[in-house]
């Protein structure tokens, strides 16, 4: 089935639903394809190949709303599935809330290419895939004979999504992404088997990072973790490696989602132009980045996006708010999710402010942890070194850190100038002072 | 056996189920096979009309996979239909579905894995899947696929209804009862969110040695979340139900104390405290506290990391890590809990299992890979997400046998510590062994008695270094209500886990320093 085919097919099914009773109706049809290679001990250990199909559509009925997802999308069988997905809707209760977006926030949408398809994609070949597996692993296994087991990746996808509303908005979204990389365990004496990983994900072939610096970065990783051990808990600074940063970040953002302000579970609430962090923290969503991994015209609910600043020197600026629970609030919507997420950088690298702190950790991933939306409780397990002096002493494991995030955010002293942006959230290193850590 | 802490509320199922209900997802023709009680006689007849396919066909896609040579085949087919009705503001007001529908073709040579998957169940579909799983194979030579024969199971999951006999129209009130009670419950309770989950799985699988099986599948899960209000403090937490049961088995009584639970451990995070930073002495309350065991030891013992080398319990088999009143298994076969499968998805019988016998390491939790790797039987663990991915060693309802102590005297032992009661989520790192979980609520333990409540406090530890710390365990094993999902290789399956009161003499919380 072509893009025009499955527009065709989401303007059937919009068609349908009305028939059947809905007042109005949003329709995906998606189709992705997936080649994954796992590679190891000089040899392909897994080649996993699919195409896959899957069409959602929201029903509006009098006032009520459900939401359907089939994978079986042949006209014969999605009929009766939406007739009967109509017809349940009935049953609910109703939400004059639930409506589709208003068709003014369609409109006004970019006319730039955000360049996320690579043209290159159908060219690359069954041993192309495989010849860069063995590359990685080749590279990985040169650097160190304490190596007990090295896993490489290749992957690559191709996703093409329609979506059609019937109050008049109709999009399409094509994109490519490839994805590569290694995990690598070594030996620890008898302790322990440390592991580490690099693995990044790019919208263009060409830009897939260099086998030799993903071997490097996951072996010496992994070598760094050789003799970890637990310090004494107290009060220390932190710098998070900007891949980690991610884990923490994440816990910021959900309390600024309309539904979690609504169903009064974010500590966020009232706090808008408020201070929530220190000065050092502006973050912006920016959809509009050239091969951006969060790059797009329209968000999920098919309204235009725009850049917006969310955090502006520690004042929270703008939450995300979809219409549903905009309506809800009383709130304009903005944006459901998160695009791109940009942080403003600082002007030192991790290494240079390491320098700085007289007693802290560097921690480089979180394990486990979680935090509480409501209140802004949260503790962490951390993995990382433990620096005295401005340098890096030993490696540690099993500590946790604890906090609210109320407080967290203003420990906030300095940004680093390393954004990693094989993801979405573009986070660069941050620096947080007087951090509770546990450990014996 | 084992006293399970959910026997009394399945004793108390009623059976009452209305007559005339709305169809809520869905009823594809040859599922009018199933009718009866509860579809699930497994008849292998019904699983080919269901799919559409015969003896023949499925004997010609695993001869097109085994083509170009390769050692196994085999074929996974899978109907999974899923509904979530949800509460909000104080109306049902929401309602999704899932339709899934497909086969997966898996070749395996040496420890190789070729796999592909469709979505559409036509013999020129599957023998084009089958060809794609087929590149992984080049070197070996393989015999012609055995006729299949079916294998009959136990069932480990009866229910009374069919999910997709249940309407939306029957699930609702459950809902309301429980936002009405739990708002009745405690003036201040301000909002709930309450979610039904129901889903069957109908999968048939086959092999090229000849085997050919098919199970039906009940999963559900039903939870609430309560966020309460004082003196302009705010607390949320949940308490939920997630066995492989079907409809009857929420009873009234369930319903009720469900809200009870919800709202009681609500309410009283607003007296908690955190604990204090650094190692202590924690005893582990009976039941959800499993967790532990799930990332102290479970994943450790999952064959391939064994086989990869890449686990710290690599190379540990028949040595002593853990005190001679410590057994820990892993259980396929436990009434209607949600790890429970009457096979596994390489069409492999489930079991019990031991991870640990009397302190010693036992076995390990192997897939089809692994059981050949290491020429064991296989202990029935390989599992999938869906017919969209390979199977891998998981676990199942992962837990450890009652001891020799009291919950009483365990307690009253501690000088100082911590006694966790219920928990959100956990992780390990295999090798290293370093894992954590987070405890939503516990209770501080001073003096040989619990004291203050205490909440969000992560704890992190060694596997093995906490395994032999186990230094007391009661005779009170429960097994946890809820249940999760455990994630893998970006695969989720359904677990369980369970534990006596236990005491580890040392672990770090994470807390507050004075």
């Amino acid at each position: 089935m072509n893009k025009k085919e499955r527009l065709e097919l989401a303007n059937w099914v919009v068609a349908q639903a009305k028939k059947a009773g809905a007042d109005d109706v949003a329709v995906n049809v998606v189709n992705q394809r997936d080649i994954e290679i796992e590679y190891r001990e000089d040899q392909l250990d897994k080649l996993i190949e699919s195409t896959q199909n899957s069409l959602s559509l929201s029903i509006y009925a009098n006032k009520r709303y459900s939401s359907h997802t089939t994978n079986d999308i042949k006209k014969e069988t999605l009929a009766g599935f939406i007739t009967e997905a109509v017809a349940m809707t009935r049953y609910l209760s109703e939400d004059p809330y639930r409506l589709l977006p208003d068709p003014k926030y369609y409109a006004n949408q970019m006319e730039i290419d955000l360049e996320l398809i690579d043209p290159a994609y159908d060219k690359v070949s069954s041993e192309k895939r495989v010849e860069i597996a063995k590359e990685i692993q080749d590279k990985t296994l040169g650097l160190s004979d304490k190596i007990i087991s090295c896993t490489s990746y290749y992957s690559d996808s191709f996703y093409d999504t329609v979506k059609v509303h019937s109050n008049g908005f109709e999009g399409v979204r094509e994109g490519t992404s490839f994805s590569s990389g290694v995990e690598v365990t070594v030996k620890d004496g008898d302790k322990g088997r440390p592991a580490d990983w690099d693995w990044r994900s790019v919208i263009f072939f060409k830009d897939l990072a260099s086998p030799e610096i993903m071997a490097k970065i996951a072996v010496s990783r992994a070598l760094d973790k050789i003799g970890q051990t637990k310090m004494a808990s107290g009060i220390y600074d932190m710098i998070v490696e900007n891949r980690a940063v991610g884990r923490i970040f994440g816990d910021l953002t959900g309390p600024m989602r309309a539904g979690s302000l609504q169903q009064k579970s974010s500590f966020l609430e009232g706090k808008l132009n408020q201070k929530i962090a220190s000065d050092k923290l502006t973050v912006t969503d920016d959809p509009f980045i050239k091969a951006g991994l969060g790059s797009r015209l329209f968000d999920n609910e098919g309204m235009a996006t725009k850049r917006r600043v969310m955090i502006d020197k520690g004042v929270l600026k703008s939450y995300y708010v979809d219409n549903y629970y905009g309506r809800k609030l009383g709130m304009e919507p903005t944006i459901a999710s998160s695009t791109n997420t940009v942080f403003e950088c600082g002007t030192r690298s991790p290494e240079e402010i390491i320098k700085e702190v007289k007693k802290g950790f560097l921690v480089t991933d979180f394990i486990g942890g979680n935090s509480n939306s409501t209140t802004g409780d949260f503790s962490f397990g951390i993995v990382g070194k433990y620096i005295e002096d401005g340098k890096i002493i030993q490696p540690v494991n099993e500590m946790n850190i604890s906090g609210s995030l109320t407080e967290f955010w203003h420990q906030l002293v300095e940004v680093g100038n390393d954004p990693y942006i094989y993801s979405s959230l573009r986070r660069p290193s941050l620096y947080f002072k007087d951090v509770q850590f546990s450990g014996i | 056996m084992i006293e399970m802490s959910r026997r009394k509320f399945i004793k108390t199922g009623a059976a009452g189920i209305a007559l005339v209900s709305v169809p809520m997802f869905f009823k594809l023709n040859p599922l009018a096979a199933f009718a009866g009680p509860a579809g699930q006689q497994r008849n292998l007849k019904d699983y080919y009309a269901h799919f559409g396919v015969d003896e023949k066909t499925i004997r010609d896609v695993i001869a097109a996979a085994l083509d170009k040579g390769g050692d196994y085949c085999d074929i996974f087919f899978q109907h999974r239909i899923s509904n979530w009705i949800g509460l909000e503001d104080k109306a049902v007001n929401r309602a999704y579905s899932n339709v899934d529908f497909g086969v997966g073709i898996r070749v395996i040579e040496g420890e190789q894995t070729g796999y592909s998957f469709t979505e559409e169940i036509t013999p020129g579909a599957m023998k084009l899947a089958a060809k794609t799983a087929s590149n992984i194979a080049g070197q070996s030579k393989n015999a012609p696929p055995a006729e299949l024969k079916f294998h009959q199971t136990p069932n480990y999951y009866p229910i009374e209804t069919l999910w997709e006999n249940v309407g939306i129209d029957q699930k609702i009130p459950h809902l309301e009862r429980i936002n009405d009670k739990t708002f009745a419950l405690d003036r201040r309770i301000i909002k709930t969110r309450i979610m039904f989950e129901d889903e069957s799985s109908y999968v048939l699988i086959a092999t090229s040695e000849g085997r050919i099986v098919c199970d039906y599948r009940p999963m559900t899960t039903l939870s609430v979340v309560c966020i309460a209000e004082q003196n302009g403090k705010r607390e949320d937490n949940y308490f939920g139900f997630g066995p492989r049961a079907g409809f009857e088995y929420f009873t009234p009584e369930i319903l009720d104390f469900m809200a009870e639970e919800a709202v009681k451990r609500t309410v009283e995070l607003f007296d908690a405290v955190k604990p204090e930073a650094g190692e202590m002495e924690v005893v582990l309350a009976a039941g959800n506290s499993g967790i532990l065991l799930h990332e102290a030891i479970g994943h450790g013992m999952e064959a391939d990391f064994n086989r990869k080398g890449v686990s710290i319990f690599a190379d540990k088999i028949n040595k002593s890590v853990a005190e001679s009143f410590v057994s820990i298994v892993d259980d396929g076969t436990n009434p209607n809990w949600r790890g429970s499968i009457n096979v596994d998805d390489e069409a492999n019988d489930t079991e019990m299992t031991y991870l640990v016998k009397d302190g010693i390491l036992k076995s390990y939790l192997h897939d089809r890979i692994s059981s050949k790797y290491y020429n064991v039987m296989p202990t029935g663990n390989g599992r999938r997400q869906n017919f969209r991915y390979a199977p891998i060693p998981r676990m199942r309802n992962t837990y450890m046998l009652p001891g020799p102590h009291t919950k009483e005297e365990i307690i009253k032992s501690v000088k100082k510590g911590l006694y966790t009661e219920t928990f959100t989520n956990g992780e390990v790192a295999i090798g290293a062994g370093d894992f954590s979980f987070y405890v939503k609520t516990g209770r501080m333990i001073e003096d040989g008695k619990l004291t203050r409540p205490v909440k969000d406090v992560n704890i992190i530890g060694n596997g093995p270094d906490v395994l032999s710390k186990i230094v007391m365990v009661a005779d009170d094993l429960k097994l946890e209500e809820g249940g999760g999902y455990c994630g893998k290789d970006g695969q989720w399956c359904l677990v369980s886990d369970g534990l006596p009161t236990c005491k580890v003499s040392s672990i770090t919380v994470g807390g507050i320093n004075a």
